[in-house]
């Protein structure tokens, strides 16, 4: 029995195998099932190292810094910004001194005036730090030209 | 033909199916995750967000662009923080310029479109700053609507993405009901919060954790009883956004407010 539908219908069979075959080349070998289930972790299990070998930046163990400074670690230490780490002002330094040699210190009045513009928001902590105008309160110059930031007490100005 | 008889049993039907899924969907089961972790070693990571502490440095997101690599001037952030001030005359403003990347340096409402509100002082009844974060939850609608399989939750509960499969498509964007995924600008892939998956697959907490100042942001093991913040989501009154999609986020936050969106 002949039928016109069997030629077109060997093309589409063809095609199908070509595609699984074509498929067992392009799916890495890692793409399957998850520990979530088919709905939350089809993925391919070698891209979890790869976030995990995502580079690092910052340390953020400031008792790390106090080895080499520790005069500037002491100083803070006692003082309000102690809860300030050192690399939210200096920069992330995870493999520092090697890389960078020198750290870029944000040394700019809008880095102060994150917390020390003054909003006086009844129900937030922000109305309890203590604000400056900063249209009215010495505009051109760095905060640091006066207050150290190490000993931000007014008793200790430069 | 619709009988007395027949209109009440599909009535009752019809009422059982409508209340079944309310029951069905646990609004909020921290205990649930808790009590999967019956293999000693298991990591649920979850976040703690005590939104009293916040005042809105935004050293976090500044942070968190560095650290993750999110281009410093390019309008995407994986973290931000929202300022919410409600007036007594009932209005409800809300703003987070550059996702607070510099922080708040203005009194005046951001309103979008080079437009702002200033307001005065004495009309606030109440204002608070809000830190968000992708809420990696443990049914994540945007890992379903993923054709390709490019974004995924790992065992410990992050959902990542395959920066070499994602194709694109956004489907994911949409899916999010938190808005917390864009797209990256040089890889042109999908993007969002990971936990830091780098810094805490290897002990260290996530760059926005350890840059707060104040302690507003707290990362923990929801599986570990003793972990601080297990402690405090299992015995204090917690919240998490947007409970009714039934997304089960494992972002909680305390000091909620029926304003925050």
């Amino acid at each position: 029995m002949k039928s016109h539908v069997y030629r077109p219908l060997l093309i589409v069979f063809v095609l199908i195998a070509l595609g699984f075959t074509a498929r067992v080349f392009i799916v890495p070998k890692d793409f399957g099932i998850g520990d979530r289930g088919y709905m939350y972790s089809w993925h391919r299990k070698s891209n979890e190292d790869e976030w995990k070998a995502f580079p690092v930046k910052y340390n953020f163990n400031s008792k790390d810094c106090s080895d080499c400074h520790s005069d500037n670690y002491g100083s803070i230490m006692g003082s309000p910004h102690a809860v300030i780490k050192c690399e939210n002002c200096h920069g992330p330094a995870l493999n520092h001194p090697a890389e960078p040699p020198k750290l870029q210190i944000d040394k700019s009045r809008a880095l102060c005036l994150r917390c020390h513009y003054p909003l006086p928001y009844p129900t937030s902590g922000r109305s309890k730090i203590k604000g400056v105008d900063p249209i009215t309160h010495n505009p051109d110059i760095e905060c640091s030209v006066c207050h150290n930031p190490h000993k931000p007490a007014l008793e200790s100005m430069k | 033909m619709i009988t007395r008889r027949n209109f009440l049993k599909r009535a009752i039907k019809g009422v059982a199916g409508l209340s079944l899924p309310i029951a069905a969907i646990g609004i909020l089961s921290p205990k649930r995750l808790l009590g999967a972790g019956s293999d000693k070693l298991g990591v649920r990571w979850v976040f703690l967000v005590n939104t009293y502490k916040c005042v809105g440095c935004g050293l976090c997101v500044k942070a968190c662009k560095t650290e993750n690599e999110i281009p410093y001037d390019a309008n995407v952030t994986r973290t931000w923080v929202e300022r919410y001030v409600i007036t007594k005359d009932g209005k409800r403003w809300a703003d987070t310029p550059k996702g607070a990347r510099d922080g708040f340096t203005t009194s005046k409402i951001d309103l979008g479109l080079g437009h702002f509100k200033e307001i005065k002082a004495d009309d606030i009844e109440k204002a608070f700053f809000v830190p968000k974060l992708c809420n990696q939850c443990d049914n994540p609608p945007c890992v379903q609507v993923c054709p390709v399989g490019a974004t995924y939750q790992t065992k410990s509960g992050v959902v990542l993405i395959d920066r070499k499969w994602c194709i694109g498509c956004g489907y994911c964007v949409m899916g999010c009901p938190y808005g917390v995924r864009f797209f990256h600008p040089i890889y042109h892939v999908a993007d969002k919060c990971n936990f830091c998956y780098h810094r805490i697959s290897k002990g260290l907490k996530t760059a926005c954790v350890e840059a707060c100042p104040f302690g507003a942001r707290q990362i923990g093991n929801l599986r570990d009883p003793n972990d601080p913040v297990t402690k405090i989501i299992m015995t204090e009154r917690v919240s998490v956004l947007k409970p009714e999609y039934g997304t089960n986020p494992q972002v909680y936050y305390l000091g909620m407010d029926e304003f925050i969106i």
